[in-house]
């Protein structure tokens, strides 16, 4: 039994790789500054936009792909990719009913109805199809609280000016590879808004669906929270079964101003690629949050799919008595690979921070922590603690971490532990000779071990998180 | 008719015989001890008849209720009624030890094509079972046997036993590792659920466990044999006169033969 029968489980089938039939306004392959002034045009953006995007590629075209992840790939050709996709129909939808049919019932079978009456009663929706956004909800619940929840370029649009205050100040377009080139080539994304004082009144959350072929993703997310402010924000992400490869280059800013939590949340399923590696999505993201005094911001991320996982979500912790914290679940199957990570990078005095990530890894699955804690000479009494576990199913995946260190102030406290184990023999008999199947004893063995970070996650997507993790182990779809 | 029997039963752990012809029959409402040195074959039976993987059965058969057990999976002969208390119970982080319970308890119930009982009336369920064992209400949330000490981990099977309610309970060494007091515990567990459709076996080392847990037969395995079987007596003269009486060789040769 063993290995050959939980590879055998842990075959997944994917779920939301189908493809939606629908007339879209496409870019001929390939980048250059026309390129971005076209997408810039598109979407009537102001001239400090367009000149920010053209100083992001032009620095982006002195930049070299960053090679000291481990994860091995075939070389991306920059110039085969479309650089903008979008389902044509009217730019602003004024409601619902303007929004294509099949694009409603493309979310709809993803789980994620977008009419209000049957939405979750507590979360409001932006869905982003391709490269802009389609839809949307409760913006009227959530303006009478003050907050703006809306899509990248409405913000633009609407609020230019928080939009120039802010854009760029976590994450520099100078910063990498692909965030220069998501500063240069970004078509939507979300945005968010709290004033100051305010506790957003429900779940902000953003569904991105990559459809198109050949098309890349980059989408750009900012969030404001202003003085004493609160919001909880979640992301979900698929895509269909390709036999390509479709890169994916996300920015997230996040600005937690004093006293303000920002929690953000990612349940991350895009198309992770067949049994043999065909296809999948490059999935190479940027996301930083910058937290001022006494502010808070909680990343949590459940990572199950793309071919290549390539994200550190950090926190720089500016203020004294800030916090950070890091939740993570990486699932890597088949010839999945996962270098994924977090950045704590202590300023503050008294600032705190906590990164509990769990990895596993299955089939011949590549799985990989790396994480930064730093301390900077000014961060008196900061304290750090990192927890790294990491599971193995079967003999032929690998499970790595990568911890670095740097302390330049005696007073901090750094605590590091870490683990590997493999799902053991002894607790699947277990749970058989209890009477459970083995199926679902390795589902219990592995949520069990993800524990820890699930109840991070706002309760329905809790839910959500263990169902996929299940799904993509065993290996049976219902 | 007799609930287990076994006939002539060999079987074989990474490359080496361990069993070497076992026979042995339980009927409904008999408890047998199952009695040996060390690395006789004791834990290797109760592996085999639950269905561990690794375990290679080269000969022999094994009926349950008249029905062939080996061809069964683990979790089928559970549902059919077979449990294990294990010498070592396993831990599983991050699951909790009622939702581990309940999930199996449906899972046997659906197999019998029984209702499912809902997490109230599960409840309700545990509560009362737990008190055979005294585990307090604090340590059913706890993750399985995470933390637990030896004793909680022995009491924790025969509460699994008690809500399971199996036709064949096998305790294997469970009273290994506890204190006079625990053993008393869990010697009163077990008590408790002796019936007259419940047949048990237990494999023990040392004959103190059957002072509190009255066996109606005793069988001593040496070497992959039933060498000597009898009522009650034979374990107080095993006891008295240790295992060399019966021209086994203190279980020396043995035990290097069957640790792996």
């Amino acid at each position: 039994m063993s290995t050959e029968t939980l590879q055998e489980l842990t075959r997944r089938p994917y779920a939301a790789g189908f493809v939606t039939q629908v007339e879209s306004d496409t870019f001929p392959p390939g980048l250059d500054e026309d390129v971005i002034r076209q997408i810039s045009a598109k979407k009537g953006e102001p001239e400090f936009l367009l000149d920010w995007r053209l100083k992001a590629f032009r620095h982006w075209k002195t930049m070299k792909e960053p090679t000291w992840q481990a994860v091995t790939y075939a070389p991306i050709d920059y110039q085969a990719i479309r650089y903008y996709s979008a389902p044509k129909q009217k730019p602003v939808k004024a409601s619902l009913d303007e929004v294509d049919p099949e694009i409603l019932r493309t979310y709809e079978k993803l789980g994620i109805p977008l009419h209000e009456q049957k939405l979750l009663q507590n979360v409001a929706v932006d869905a982003v199809f391709d490269s802009v956004s389609v839809a949307t909800t409760f913006k009227d619940k959530l303006a009478k609280a003050g907050v703006i929840f809306c899509s990248f370029s409405e913000a633009v649009r609407e609020h230019p000016e928080l939009v120039k205050k802010y854009l760029g100040t976590v994450v520099p377009y100078s910063d990498n590879y692909f965030a220069a080139l998501n500063s240069a080539v970004f078509s939507d994304g979300s945005f968010v808004y709290i004033p100051k004082g305010v506790r957003c009144p429900m779940e902000l959350s953003t569904y991105f669906r990559i459809n198109a072929a050949e098309t890349g993703q980059f989408e750009r997310t900012l969030i404001v929270a202003e003085e004493g402010s609160y919001v909880s924000y979640l992301e979900g992400c698929t895509a269909p079964q390709r036999d390509t490869n479709q890169l994916h280059a996300a920015v997230v800013e996040l600005v937690a101003l004093d006293n303000a939590t920002i929690k953000y949340s990612t349940v991350q399923n895009w198309y992770p690629g067949d049994a043999e590696g065909r296809g999948g999505i490059f999935n190479f993201v940027t996301k930083r949050g910058i937290a001022h005094r006494a502010a808070k911001i909680s990343w949590t991320q459940v990572e199950t799919g793309s071919a290549i996982t390539w994200k550190y979500p950090s926190v720089i912790l500016k203020g004294d008595d800030s916090v950070g914290e890091f939740y993570s679940v990486a699932l890597t199957n088949n010839m999945q690979q996962a270098d994924t990570g977090t950045k704590m990078v202590h300023i503050g005095k008294n600032s705190r921070s906590t990164i509990v990530s769990k990895g596993i890894s299955a089939g011949r699955g590549q799985n990989t922590y790396r994480g930064l804690v730093k301390v900077l000479k000014s961060a008196e009494n900061a304290r750090n603690y990192t927890q790294c576990d990491s599971l193995l199913l079967g003999d032929k995946c690998g499970a790595h971490t990568v911890p670095y260190i740097e302390v330049k102030n005696a007073s901090a406290q750094v605590e590091h532990e870490a683990s590997t184990s493999k799902i053991g023999e002894d607790q699947l008999f277990y749970c058989r000779q209890r009477g459970i199947s083995q199926e679902d004893a390795v589902s219990m063995i592995v949520n069990g071990f993800c524990r820890q970070v699930f109840k991070e996650l706002p309760m329905e997507f809790a839910v959500e998180a263990q169902k996929l993790l299940g799904v993509s182990l065993e290996g049976s779809v219902g | 008719m007799a609930l287990l029997t076994v006939r002539n039963l060999h079987a074989r752990v990474a490359g080496k015989d361990i069993l070497k012809g076992i026979d042995l029959e339980v009927a409904p409402g008999e408890v047998h001890a199952i009695m040996g040195p060390n690395g006789s074959g004791k834990s290797t039976l109760a592996s085999v008849l639950a269905g561990r993987d690794g375990y290679e059965v080269t000969q022999g058969e094994v009926l349950f209720d008249g029905k062939p057990l080996l061809e069964l999976s683990p979790e089928a002969r559970a549902a059919a009624g077979v449990f294990l208390a294990f010498q070592y119970p396993v831990e599983i982080p991050g699951v909790g030890n009622i939702h581990f319970l309940r999930t199996a308890l449906n899972a046997q119930r659906r197999s019998k094509g029984l209702e499912e009982l809902d997490a109230m009336d599960f409840l309700q369920l545990a509560k009362e079972k737990s008190k055979l064992v005294q585990l307090d209400a604090a340590f059913m949330n706890r993750s399985v046997n995470e933390g637990f000490s030896g004793g909680e981990k022995k009491r924790n099977e025969i509460f699994q036993m008690a809500v399971l309610e199996p036709r064949l309970a096998i305790l294997d060494e469970t009273d290994s590792g506890l204190d006079i007091d625990a053993l008393r515990t869990v010697a009163g567990g077990v008590n408790a659920l002796r019936s007259p459709e419940r047949g048990m076996v237990l494999i023990t080392h040392y004959q103190r466990l059957l002072d509190y847990i009255v066996p109606d037969k005793v069988h001593v395995i040496a070497a992959g044999r039933i060498v000597r079987s009898g009522g009650r007596e034979l374990a107080l003269e095993l006891e008295e006169k240790g295992y060399g009486w019966l021209g086994l060789d203190g279980g020396k040769k043995t035990t290097a033969e069957a640790r792996r």
